[in-house]
């Protein structure tokens, strides 16, 4: 029985609500997650008593907001175990941390002939800005293709990567299949062949214990309101060599050193990346998230949504008419499960599902060449997260149940 | 019990053209054809239409691959436009596209969409009402001969 690891209904008061007559049991996580007192009154706090523009001003409150927004990004900077905080740049979020990658070090150095290699599970975000960086430059874009469990085929990525490769761009854990890549294993094999490694950590640091240094990952890009943070606002890591050879991704106020007629010169690392007015309470609210994951601890989280893994993923697997992605396997299966049931629209499921108080998302998540690989139009997704418990996963197999005899009870009848 | 809410939006005449879709099958010779995809959920229409040279709708006829609203609606709305003119589908359209969104209509104009009709209880289930005016939506793409739409993306 998974414990629960935080005040759910007192921390996150948005729980505790009823969506058509029914207990609201949210299992749309890897979509975005629900924001804890914390958070909000961290953003409360800042716009009531802190506001001020950062880094200009002279006055009491800019630096107090500097104060907040600095510490914001040391936060960060332990919390994926950075070794500077001058590694660490905040962003709108994930997709845009990976647009940067692409724009700045991918136009300096993907040339006609060269490689970038993607897995055939990337989220669009990390799909379509090396796909369009490819296309301009005459570059080659491979896919590394997944096994029969539906997890990244090293055999194939050790194929894929070659001499050739300068980027190999791939997510640490999937928002569809619901599998964990061995990224140091990825980053190693691209540094092998002289490439660089870009991870997209959308869905593995809000769920686990990453540590950016160990993986020895080149950049790593994820976004703050899937880790109970605001909207808005991300972070990319980026190793300061690789950061400090880049050019600017945007120019304006904030990131310049000197400003002169004919040229200008650009401010130190991080700030080069940051222009124009930041999410300031973005980043300080993102600062709340991480330390109530911290002082929770990001092994229990990752243990406490296994916990619920191993108990709700072989249920749904015995239940007739229900097609499970992904490894079968719970140990190796994440809290992101994605399913069907036969003969049923994912939309029409989740329309039910939704009636029933559950709510999941239903569509092509973003990936739409991996439902073209898998063969599928779409899915249903319950995706967990640390307020999830063990009544959760019961509401949830009860109102597939449910949703199954309903249909069968109509005249959509199984062929 | 939750579900029993879905009774409104699942009537037992929705789920049967989901299930036996009426036109559903390619025509031999058309002059109208349109691909159209739901950017929230991947599903595609092909829509395919035979006008006589006086502008009526000789045959109609979809493929594609849908949820059980856009199924059916594709399959109720290819019934409800078959002989009409081409004046007459476009103004049905527009009749379907208002209703879908709770805006009011006078009784003949609903009496006109036969079975469609009863997809007015869409509206309470604002995410799916897009799967319900997919077609109609074809179909007066088609009318207008405007060209296809399959870039849409949703993040």
């Amino acid at each position: 029985m998974a414990q629960k690891l935080s005040e759910s209904l007192t921390d996150f008061p948005i729980l505790n609500q009823e969506v058509n007559d029914e207990r609201l049991v949210y299992l749309d996580n890897a979509a975005t997650a629900q924001k804890p007192n914390q958070v909000v009154d961290a953003l409360t706090h800042f716009y009531q008593h802190d506001n001020a523009n950062v880094h200009r001003g002279v006055h009491t409150l800019a630096e107090r907001a500097t104060a907040a927004y600095e510490d914001a990004r040391h936060k960060v900077q332990h919390f994926i175990h950075a070794e500077k905080p001058t590694e660490i740049i905040f962003t709108k979020g994930a997709t845009d941390g990976l647009n940067l990658v692409a724009s700045t070090y991918g136009e300096a150095n993907v040339t006609a002939g060269d490689e970038i290699v993607i897995s055939i599970m990337e989220h669009h975000s990390n799909l379509i800005s090396w796909q369009q960086l490819a296309i301009k430059k005459h570059a080659t874009l491979k896919y590394i293709e997944l096994t029969a469990d539906g997890e990244l085929d090293m055999a194939d990525a050790a194929a894929k990567i070659t001499d050739k490769t300068k980027i190999v761009a791939v997510a640490h854990a999937s928002n569809v299949m619901g599998t964990v890549t061995p990224v140091k294993q990825l980053a190693k094999l691209a540094h092998d062949h002289g490439a660089i490694f870009v991870g997209d950590g959308a869905q593995s640091v809000p769920h686990m214990p990453v540590d950016v240094t160990d993986l020895d990952v080149d950049f790593y890009a994820f976004s703050g309101h899937k880790m109970m943070g605001p909207t808005g606002i991300g972070v990319l890591y980026g190793k300061e060599d690789l950061l400090q050879a880049m050019p600017p991704y945007q120019y304006g106020g904030e990131m310049i050193g000197f400003v002169h007629r004919d040229n200008s010169t650009w401010a130190d690392l991080p700030w080069k990346f940051e222009a124009g007015t930041q999410n300031i309470a973005g980043a300080i609210g993102l600062g709340a998230a991480v330390d109530y994951l911290t002082n929770i601890g990001m092994d229990r989280v990752q243990a406490h949504e296994q916990q619920l893994v191993d108990y709700l993923l072989p249920k749904m697997e015995a239940m007739p008419g229900v097609t499970v992605y992904g490894p079968q396997d719970p140990a190796k299966h994440t809290g992101v499960i994605a399913f069907n049931l036969d003969n049923l629209h994912p939309h029409d499921v989740a329309t039910a599902l939704d009636m029933e108080g559950v709510a999941v998302r239903a569509g092509h998540h973003c990936a739409q060449p991996l439902m073209d690989y898998l063969g599928l139009v779409a899915t249903a997704r319950a995706s967990l997260y640390l307020y999830n418990t063990q009544a959760d996963a019961d509401k949830l197999l009860t109102a597939l149940q449910e949703t199954k005899e309903f249909f069968n009870h109509g005249t959509v009848k199984a062929e | 019990m939750g579900l029993s809410k879905l009774n409104s939006l699942y009537r037992e005449v929705i789920l049967d053209h989901a299930d036996h879709p009426h036109h559903k099958h390619d025509l031999a010779e058309s002059t109208n054809t349109i691909t159209l995809k739901n950017p929230t959920c991947g599903d595609v229409i092909n829509l395919e239409i035979k006008l006589t040279p006086d502008d009526k709708i000789a045959d109609i006829g979809f493929t594609g691959d849908g949820c059980t609203i856009s199924q059916s609606s594709a399959s109720m709305m290819t019934d409800a436009v078959m002989g009409k003119s081409k004046e007459e589908a476009l103004k049905m359209a527009k009749t379907f596209s208002d209703m879908a969104i709770g805006k009011e209509h006078p009784q003949a104009d609903l009496d006109e969409l036969q079975d469609a009709a009863i997809l007015s209880n869409i509206m309470q289930f604002p995410a799916r009402i897009k799967c319900a005016t997919l077609s109609w939506w074809a179909l007066q793409r088609a009318l207008l001969e405007e060209t296809d739409d399959t870039s849409e993306e949703e993040s």
